[in-house]
């Protein structure tokens, strides 16, 4: 119980779930639990069963993939106040990517069965949340997009 | 409205840097020759000059104001000046070679000369964030022209708030002044963020675009004002997140990049609709060019 408490400020004081009211906290909360990575330390693998949503608290994890040739190349860090394992929430709820802790990393993990479940009888928690999911997701594949474009890549010309 | 109208940054003229020296002024067409004291590999494809006049006079100059560099019986470009402005004796140019005159510019040696007319053009008005909180966005050469004002910043860091730098570069290997930057991570009074938009192996910093350092805030947006310099694009999505934070328009600043020839308004060939950028230019405050920055025809 003083657990749950606990999570439930947790999650108040994470950006993702700000102006949810008390009871939208204390049902969520039930999902959750404080999980913790040492450096180095893979949050889930590609193509693992997605099981989970993290609630990134502090610390930094990386989205990878594995290249042949390069080893591991991080597509993109999250720190506090991110997000992290969507992939739990949509079908097939597999993950498209490996999630390593940079640095220590304190996280909420939610259970997404449990969230899932709750989504599907309550329909307005559902939107609710994945609204918020969805805005997330805009905001990655911007960055992505972004990152596309290779900006900074050097333009010939006469200067 | 009326805080904004109050604020220094208000007056467009501000930004009009001083009349260049008399010995510059009396024919801004004439280059004069410095001498290259050094030359220093930053990247692969980018490395700094640090040139000494042969007249002996050194060339006072704002953050944010350019040359236009001359390789003798190559041609010229406009280069912003990076160097420090409290030290007018060396003249500092950091430039990636990337078509003819500059990667000419590269193949000169120290001890060699080059022809400089100069100094043109606006200035960060560092003077108008007096009491603000400092962010400075640049996105790779972009860090160049920003350098100046950092030095002018930190000589003067009592009068500013916070003072952050969002930096972003291609890969880690491309980042620009990687010791000053460790250096001015170092304080504690600054802060410094670097993104990289993608990374192999050791790198454990932030991986993704430049925006999303914005995002992750630590300055007061109704008390900022904002630089910003980088290639367009980056520039773009870099005030849209600014002002999605709560920065005012008129405490943005943005250094654009045109076909600069003559450098004193003239010949026309960096005009940007109502503007030559040479001369009104190279830095804008974003009001004032808000309406046209995202005209593609410009």
């Amino acid at each position: 119980m003083v657990q749950v408490e606990g999570l439930e400020t947790l999650l108040e004081n994470h950006p993702f779930f700000e102006g949810f009211d008390a009871d939208t906290l204390a049902l969520l909360a039930g999902c959750g639990v404080n999980e913790r990575f040492g450096p180095g330390d893979y949050v889930f693998h590609e193509g693992s069963d997605a099981d989970k949503v993290y609630i990134v608290r502090h610390g930094t994890v990386s989205i990878e993939a594995k290249v042949p040739g390069l080893d591991r190349v991080s597509l993109q860090t999250l720190q506090e106040d991110d997000v992290l394992g969507w992939s739990s929430l949509v079908t097939p709820y597999r993950y498209t990517f490996d999630a390593r802790a940079v640095s220590l990393l304190r996280v909420v993990s939610l259970d997404a069965a449990c969230l899932r479940k709750k989504f599907e009888a309550d329909h307005e928690l559902g939107y609710l949340v994945l609204n918020r999911v969805v805005a997330m997701m805009a905001e990655r594949l911007q960055a992505a997009r972004l990152q596309m474009l290779d900006l900074y890549q050097p333009k010939g010309g006469q200067m | 409205m009326a805080e904004a109208s109050t604020h220094p940054a208000a007056n467009p003229a501000a930004l009009r840097a001083p009349e260049p020296p008399a010995r510059g002024a009396a024919d801004p067409m004439r280059p004069r020759r410095f001498r290259i004291a050094r030359l220093r590999r930053e990247l692969a494809d980018t490395f700094t000059l640090e040139l000494e006049p042969l007249d002996g006079a050194g060339m006072h100059f704002k953050p944010g104001q350019f040359n236009m560099l001359y390789v003798f019986g190559v041609g010229e470009v406009p280069i912003s000046i990076s160097g420090d402005p409290a030290d007018p004796s060396v003249l500092v140019h950091t430039t990636r070679a990337v078509g003819t005159v500059t990667n000419a510019m590269n193949r000169l040696k120290a001890g060699q000369s080059i022809g400089i007319r100069g100094p043109f053009g606006t200035h960060w008005p560092a003077e108008a964030a007096h009491g603000d909180d400092v962010l400075i966005v640049a996105g790779g050469i972009g860090l160049a022209p920003l350098r100046p004002l950092i030095h002018t910043v930190l000589a003067e860091r009592d009068r500013f708030g916070k003072v952050l730098i969002l930096y972003g570069a291609r890969t880690p290997e491309d980042i620009l002044f990687t010791r000053e930057l460790k250096a001015w991570r170092g304080r504690f009074d600054m802060s410094v963020h670097v993104t990289v938009d993608r990374a192999t192996g050791a790198w454990n910093g932030h991986v993704g675009v430049v925006t999303r350092l914005i995002k992750m805030g630590g300055f007061d947006p109704g008390n900022t004002s904002a630089f910003v310099c980088g290639p367009e694009a980056m520039m773009r999505f870099c005030l849209t997140a600014l002002a999605e934070k709560g920065v005012r328009e008129e405490r943005m600043f943005i250094s654009m990049e045109r076909n600069m020839k003559c450098a004193v308004g003239v010949c026309g060939h960096c005009q940007w609709g109502g503007h030559f950028v040479c001369r009104d230019g190279p830095v804008f405050r974003f009001d004032k060019v808000a309406d046209i920055f995202r005209v593609w025809e410009l």
